[in-house]
């Protein structure tokens, strides 16, 4: 009961897993690639997650093992992918208005042309 | 600032992170998806306040959940939607898509039972206020700045981003 009320990095690693699994489910299984999309921005959510936790574990560390306030790294990284998942969007969204005016079609079934 | 209630909040906003995830890989209408999505965006940026990262914060509902929902929004409405939500929603290999999952799950579960050890929970105080300056002199400055250089490469990569949404959604290239 102690573990669960008292809060660490492990709650957010474990919240951020379930979001990763949610994510790779909806992109397994899920035929609309709007969705499939979204289940990808899932995923980097978990990631930076999972950066910014870490980011606070290493705050807490002392001067000698590379902690204190100015440890932001992290942070820093979350920041990063978060520019990547923009970019990603942009691109992505851009090829699936490509797709959709040839196809007529949002199915991720439908996107065979390179299957042999 | 002492932290007030975090179990509480941490669960609140756990709980609301999970039920959205859930909603946007189970719905039918990829607008019901989205929304459910920027619900999960806001309370991440909830959790990201509770860690003492309130630029993280900043930056997750301005470009997160203002500007990339809304891009998909955009989308969803310019392409047709109608016919696909009478399909069926999810593809023929499901069950092997699930099974790799709980694989995952597995490991992980493995991974973080194995590892509680390394995760002890730090009673340090952490200061809140500086953060930003924090940040922009990790990023910017001159003598401690060690991601300036990546920093330039984002900026290379947003403009190739841009370059190749133009072309992909231009009628004939």
């Amino acid at each position: 009961m102690d573990s669960l009320l008292h809060i660490s990095t492990l709650h957010y690693l474990v919240l951020g897993a379930a979001l990763f699994l949610l994510g790779v489910i909806g992109v397994l299984t899920r035929r609309n690639v709007v969705i499939i999309l979204m289940s990808i921005e899932l995923i980097l959510n978990a990631v930076n997650l999972n950066l910014v936790a870490f980011s606070h574990y290493w705050q807490g560390l002392p001067a000698r093992m590379g902690g204190g306030p100015g440890a932001l790294h992290g942070q820093v990284f979350a920041i990063f992918v978060i520019t990547d998942a923009a970019a990603e969007a942009a691109v992505g969204l851009g090829i699936l208005i490509a797709f959709f005016r040839n196809k007529e079609t949002v199915n991720m079934d439908e996107v065979n042309l390179l299957k042999w | 600032m002492t932290p007030v209630a975090t179990p509480f909040f941490f669960y609140l906003l756990a709980g609301t992170m999970i039920i959205g995830g859930i909603l946007v890989i189970t719905r039918k209408n990829a607008v019901h998806s989205a929304l459910a999505l920027i619900t999960t965006l806001l309370a991440q940026a909830g959790i990201y306040l509770m860690l003492y990262a309130p630029f993280v914060a900043g930056v997750q509902i301005i470009l997160y959940a203002g500007g990339i929902m809304v891009l998909f929004l955009f989308v969803i409405m310019l392409i047709n939607l109608e016919r696909s939500q009478k399909e069926r929603q999810f593809n023929k290999q499901w069950l092997v898509g699930i099974a790799a999952a709980t694989a995952l799950g597995g490991l992980f579960i493995t991974v973080y039972t194995k590892g509680k050890a390394l995760f002890p929970g730090s009673a340090a105080s952490y200061v809140e206020e500086q953060n930003t300056q924090n940040i922009a002199s990790l990023l910017f400055d001159r003598s401690q700045g060690m991601y300036m250089f990546s920093f330039e490469i984002a900026s290379l990569l947003l403009l190739v981003a841009i370059i190749g949404a133009v072309v992909m959604a231009k009628k004939r290239i």
